[in-house]
C-alpha cells in the first residue's frame, strides 16, 4: 500500500463528503488601508476577529494597519481590540485574541509617502520572515475612490503588487466603482493596470449576506418555484431598500452622488440579476456571473423617462420619535442640491421569461423603517369560482424575500375567513432565518473576507458587470441632470414622494408596504 | 416557564404543550427537528442544559427520556419547560417507572415533531447497538460520546465500528474537528509531498485520539501509531512525516494555543481551544446525513493504527514525537517578540491613542520606523 499522492489539487485529508471540516484560509496577511474609517471599525476588524474565533484565519494570520497617524503597533492593537470588544458577533476570547494581537502590525504613512510604502514593504516581508506568512498579501482598501490611483502606484512602486511564484497578492476595493461609465473604466484601469483582474475582489456586501445567498438556494434547489418564475404567472417585482437615516455625517460623499448611485447602481441591480437570472450551468464563479451579466444586458430602460422614474429629497419631519431636518438643511449639503434621497425606477427585461413584467426598484433614506426586500407578485387567478363579493379582501399571492432585518421568506396567499360565509382574505406564511436556523449567522463581511483570502470569487462582482450596471443607470442620471424637474420633497418617516406612487398608479398597480 | 405534570400520559402533555404555544404566542418558533435524549437522573440536568445550548443554534424540541427505577408501578411524570428555562427550544422531560423504563420509544412517539427529522443523543452510556436500539432505530441519526461510555475507548469504538449504521456518529469525533481542519490546511500547502508517516499522541483515555489516528490512517494511507500521554491529557500532538521533514501540530497540556511548526517556515501559534459539548453537538445537529468519513475512520482506519508501547515522553525522548514543552517555550517565545502586549487586560488598560494626524510627525515616524526595520532584518 503506497502512502495517498499529494498534489496542488489534491489533498487526501480533503473529501467533498467531509462538510465538518472547515476551509482555512491558507497563509497570508492583510493589509488595511483607512483604519480609522467607520466601515474598518464597525465590520472589517470585528469581522476578522470573529473569522479568528471560528478556527477559519491560517496560523501566522497577520493584520496590518496604515493610516495617517504617528502610532505604534500597539496603540493600532489598542484601537482593533476596541472594535473587537464593541461589535464582534462572537464571545470574547483570551487565547484567540492572544494569537491574533500577535499578528498586529501598523505602518504610519499618507499615500504619498514613498517612505511608508517602503516601510510597509518591509513590514509585509518580516512578517514572512517571522510568522511565515508566506508572500501572500491582501489589501483592503477601505478608502475613498480617489486615493485608488496614488495606492496602487504605490504598491507597485515598492513591489508589493507583485507576487513571488507560488504566493499571491489581491486587492479589494469597495463601492462606489466610479460614478458613471466612463469614471467606473477609469478606476478600473487603475486597479487592473496593477493587479490581475483575478486578484481584484470588489466588495458589494449584499452579496455576502445568507438571504441573498438564500435566493438561489430558493429558486434553483426547490421544484415549486422555479415553473412560475416567469412572465406567465408573475406579475411584477418589487426591490425594495428603505433606510430610517439620514445621511449623517456624510454629506461630503453623498451630495453630488445621490441615491440611485450609492444603492440602484449597485446592490439593487445585483439583486435584481439575481431574482432574474436564468439558471446557471454551474455554481462556480464563471458560471454565475455569465448568467447575471446576461440578464443585465438584457435591461431596457422606459423609454418615457419621466413617467418611469421619479426622485425625491427628504423634507423635515418626524422620524419615529424623533424630530429631523430636511437633506437641504444637513451640514456640508449645498445650497439648492439636487441630490436625490430617493430614487424609484422601472426596468423591463428583454427576455422570454420576463417579457412585460416589469421590475420596480426603489431606495431612499428617512424612510419609514429599516428594510430591504424583494417581492414577486403574482398575477390575480385568471378564474375565481367565488361570488366577487367573496374575494373583495383577496389581493395578489407573492414571494417576498427578506434581506434585511428579520431574514426570511415570506409567502402571501388567500385563506378562507372561519365562519359561516365564504370570505377569502390575504395571509402570510413566514420563513424566519433565525427561527429555523442558526441564530447569529455569519456577518457578511466574515464570509466575504474568508472568500478573498481563499481565492473564491463567486460572490464578487466583475468589472463586466460594474459597467453594465452603469450602462442602465448612465442614461437615467443624464436625463435627471439635463431635464428633470428637482427632486421632490418627501416627508422624513414616510414612504417616498408622491411621483413615486403616481408612477406605479399609471401603471395600475402600488407600491408594497414592506 | 416550567410546567410540571405528575403521574400523566403522553396525550396530556401533548395537550398542555399545544396550549401553552398558543397561550404564549412569541414561542410560536418553527422547529427543525426532534431531538431524543437519553439518559440516566444523575446525568440529566447537564444534559439538558448542553442540549439547550445547542438549539440556540437549532431551534428543536427536546424530548429527554430519563429511566426511573424498575421496580414498582409503571408511572410517568412529565415536566414542559419553554421560554426563558428552555433555550430557543421547548423541552418535555419524561420520567419513566417501573416497566414502563423500558418503552422510551412507546412513550416519545406521540410527541415527535411532524415531518422532521429526529435524533437520538445518549450524552453518558452509549447503547450497544445504537441503531438497534428501540430510541435509535426511529432517529436518523444517533450521536453517541465514546468518552462518556464505560469501558476503554478502544473498547468502545471497536463496538461503535462493529455496530456502525450509516446515520451513527460520535462527539469523540466532532471534538477534533478543529485538529483536523488544521492538519488539511497544512497538506494545503507546498510541498505536495506525500505523508509517510503519522504520529498522535494523545491521553489513554481520549477515543477523540484515536478517532484521529483512525482518520489520518484512512486517508493517508500509511502507517499510523499513537503514543500515550498522561491520563485526562487529551491530544497533545500530531506529527506527519513527509521526505523533506515532518509538520508538528503540538497543543501543550491544558493549553488552548497550539503551535504549528513544518520546515522551512518559521514557527505558528494559532488558538486551538477546547470544544464545549453545546458546540460540539450543535456541530452534529448541523448534518443530518450519514458522515462517511467518520465510517472510514471508525471502520478502516481506526484498526490501522498501531498502539506505540512507549508512553508519550519516550516517544518525545526518541525523537519519534514533538516535545509539547518545547512547543511551550515557543509559544512564549513568539508572545514576547510580538511587539504589543497582548493580553486584554492589558491592552483595556492602555489609553486611547491621539486620533490626530500631523502629517510632518507621521512622515517621521514612518522614516524611523523604516530605519529600525532595516536594521533588524539586516
Amino acid at each position: 500500500m503506497s502512502p495517498a499522492r499529494v498534489t496542488a489539487d489534491q489533498n487526501p485529508l480533503r473529501d467533498p463528503r467531509d462538510k465538518r471540516l472547515p476551509r482555512i484560509a491558507g497563509p497570508c496577511s492583510m493589509v488595511l488601508f483607512g483604519v480609522t474609517g467607520d466601515l474598518a471599525r464597525k465590520k472589517l476588524m470585528p469581522a476578522i476577529y470573529d473569522l479568528a474565533n471560528r478556527g477559519l484565519l491560517p496560523p501566522g494570520f497577520s493584520l496590518v494597519g496604515f493610516a495617517r497617524r504617528d502610532w505604534a503597533d500597539q496603540d493600532f492593537g489598542k484601537i482593533v481590540y476596541e472594535a473587537v470588544k464593541e461589535r464582534a458577533r462572537t464571545p470574547f476570547r483570551e487565547e484567540v485574541w492572544r494569537t491574533l494581537a500577535e499578528g498586529i502590525r501598523f505602518v504610519p504613512g499618507s499615500f504619498d509617502d514613498d517612505g511608508a510604502f517602503d516601510l510597509l514593504a518591509e513590514t509585509v516581508a518580516e512578517l514572512d520572515e517571522q510568522r511565515g506568512t508566506g508572500g501572500n498579501h491582501a489589501f483592503y482598501l477601505s478608502i475613498p475612490p480617489g486615493s485608488f490611483a496614488t495606492v496602487c502606484q504605490q504598491l507597485e512602486r515598492s513591489g508589493l503588487s507583485t507576487p513571488q511564484s507560488g504566493s499571491w497578492r489581491r486587492v479589494v476595493i469597495e463601492k462606489p466603482f466610479g460614478r458613471d461609465l466612463a469614471s467606473a473604466r477609469e478606476l478600473n484601469s487603475i486597479v487592473e493596470n496593477v493587479f490581475p483582474a483575478d486578484c481584484v475582489f470588489r466588495i458589494d456586501h449584499y452579496l455576502g449576506k445568507e438571504t441573498v445567498q438564500n435566493l438561489l438556494a430558493l429558486r434553483f434547489a426547490n421544484q415549486m418555484f422555479e415553473p412560475v418564475w416567469n412572465a406567465n404567472y408573475v406579475d411584477h417585482v418589487q426591490i425594495t431598500m428603505a433606510e430610517d437615516i439620514g445621511i449623517g455625517g456624510r454629506a461630503g460623499y453623498y451630495d453630488g452622488i445621490g441615491a440611485a448611485r450609492d444603492v440602484i447602481q449597485n446592490h439593487l441591480l445585483q439583486l435584481l440579476a439575481l431574482t432574474a437570472m436564468e439558471e446557471p450551468v454551474s455554481f462556480d464563479a464563471q458560471g454565475l456571473r455569465l448568467e447575471k451579466e446576461k440578464v443585465l444586458s438584457a435591461v431596457r430602460i422606459p423609454a418615457d423617462l419621466a413617467a418611469g422614474t421619479a426622485r425625491g429629497q427628504y423634507a423635515a419631519g418626524w422620524q419615529g420619535g424623533e424630530e429631523v431636518v430636511g437633506y437641504l438643511d444637513e451640514d456640508g449639503v449645498a445650497d439648492g442640491s439636487r441630490t436625490e434621497t430617493y430614487a424609484a425606477v422601472r426596468l423591463d427585461i428583454d427576455t422570454r421569461r420576463w417579457a412585460g413584467v416589469p421590475f420596480y426598484l426603489r431606495t431612499g433614506k428617512r424612510l419609514g423603517k429599516r428594510v430591504t426586500e424583494i417581492a414577486v407578485v403574482f398575477k390575480q387567478a385568471p378564474h375565481l369560482p367565488f361570488k366577487s363579493t367573496a374575494t373583495e379582501e383577496l389581493g395578489q399571492n407573492a414571494v417576498v424575500i427578506r434581506v434585511q432585518p428579520d431574514e426570511g421568506v415570506t409567502l402571501r396567499f388567500g385563506a378562507k375567513v372561519p365562519g359561516a360565509q365564504m370570505e377569502v382574505r390575504d395571509v402570510t406564511m413566514d420563513f424566519g432565518y433565525g427561527r429555523s436556523f442558526t441564530e447569529s449567522s455569519p456577518e457578511a463581511y466574515e464570509r466575504l473576507i474568508l472568500d478573498m483570502l481563499l481565492g473564491e470569487p463567486p460572490l464578487f462582482p466583475r468589472h463586466e458587470e460594474v459597467e453594465l450596471s452603469w450602462r442602465i443607470l448612465d442614461p437615467i442620471e443624464r436625463f435627471w441632470e439635463k431635464k428633470g424637474k428637482p427632486p421632490e420633497q418627501y416627508v422624513s418617516g414616510g414612504w417616498g414622494p408622491d411621483s413615486a406612487d403616481e408612477m406605479m398608479r399609471r401603471d395600475g398597480r402600488e407600491w408594497r408596504l414592506p | 416557564m416550567i410546567v410540571d405534570l405528575p403521574n400523566t400520559s403522553t396525550a396530556a402533555v401533548s395537550k398542555r404543550l399545544v396550549k401553552l404555544r398558543a397561550d404564549t404566542g412569541a414561542m410560536a418558533l418553527s422547529r427543525v427537528l426532534t431531538l431524543l435524549v437519553v439518559v440516566d437522573e444523575a446525568d440529566a440536568e447537564e444534559a439538558i442544559e448542553v442540549a439547550n445550548d445547542a438549539s440556540r443554534q437549532h431551534p428543536c424540541r427536546i424530548i429527554v427520556v430519563v429511566a426511573g427505577n424498575r421496580r414498582g408501578a409503571a408511572r410517568l411524570d412529565g415536566q414542559i419547560r419553554v421560554g426563558g428555562d428552555a433555550g430557543a427550544s421547548e423541552v418535555v422531560v419524561l420520567r419513566l417507572y417501573g416497566p414502563l423504563a423500558k418503552h422510551g420509544r412507546a412513550v416519545v412517539t406521540p410527541l415527535l415533531l411532524a415531518d422532521s427529522p429526529i435524533v437520538a443523543w445518549w450524552p453518558a452510556e452509549a447503547p450497544k447497538d445504537p441503531a438497534a436500539d428501540p430510541v435509535g432505530a426511529i432517529a436518523q441519526r444517533r450521536i453517541t460520546d465514546a468518552a462518556r461510555s464505560t469501558g476503554t475507548p478502544r473498547s468502545v469504538l471497536k463496538r461503535l465500528a462493529s455496530a456502525y449504521t450509516p446515520g451513527d456518529t460520535d462527539l469523540a469525533w466532532s471534538r477534533v474537528t478543529l485538529w483536523r481542519g488544521l492538519l488539511a490546511a497544512a497538506l494545503d500547502q507546498a510541498p505536495y509531498e506525500p505523508v509517510t508517516a503519522a504520529m498522535v499522541v494523545a491521553a489513554p483515555d481520549s477515543p477523540s485520539g484515536e478517532l484521529l489516528g483512525g482518520w489520518l490512517a484512512a486517508r493517508l494511507r500509511c502507517p499510523v501509531s499513537l503514543a500515550r500521554s498522561r491520563t485526562g491529557s487529551g491530544i497533545i500532538s500530531v506529527r506527519l512525516e513527509r521526505a523533506s521533514g515532518t509538520v508538528d501540530l503540538v497543543r501543550p497540556l491544558d493549553g488552548n494555543t497550539s503551535v504549528l511548526r513544518q520546515p522551512g517556515q518559521p514557527d505558528r501559534t494559532l488558538a486551538l481551544p477546547h470544544r464545549s459539548d453545546a458546540e460540539c453537538l450543535a456541530d452534529e445537529l448541523r448534518r443530518l446525513d450519514p458522515d462517511e468519513v467518520y465510517e472510514d475512520a471508525l471502520r478502516k482506519g481506526f484498526a490501522a493504527v498501531s498502539t506505540s508501547r512507549r508512553t508519550a515522553g519516550e516517544a518525545v525522548r526518541d525523537g519519534a514525537a514533538p516535545s509539547p514543552a518545547e512547543a511551550e517555550r515557543t509559544a512564549q517565545r513568539l508572545r514576547r517578540a510580538a511587539r504589543m502586549a497582548g493580553s486584554s487586560a492589558m491592552v483595556d488598560k492602555m489609553p486611547m491613542p491621539a486620533d490626530t494626524a500631523d502629517s510632518e510627525a507621521v512622515r517621521k515616524a514612518a522614516a524611523t520606523k523604516l530605519a529600525e526595520v532595516k536594521e533588524r532584518r539586516s
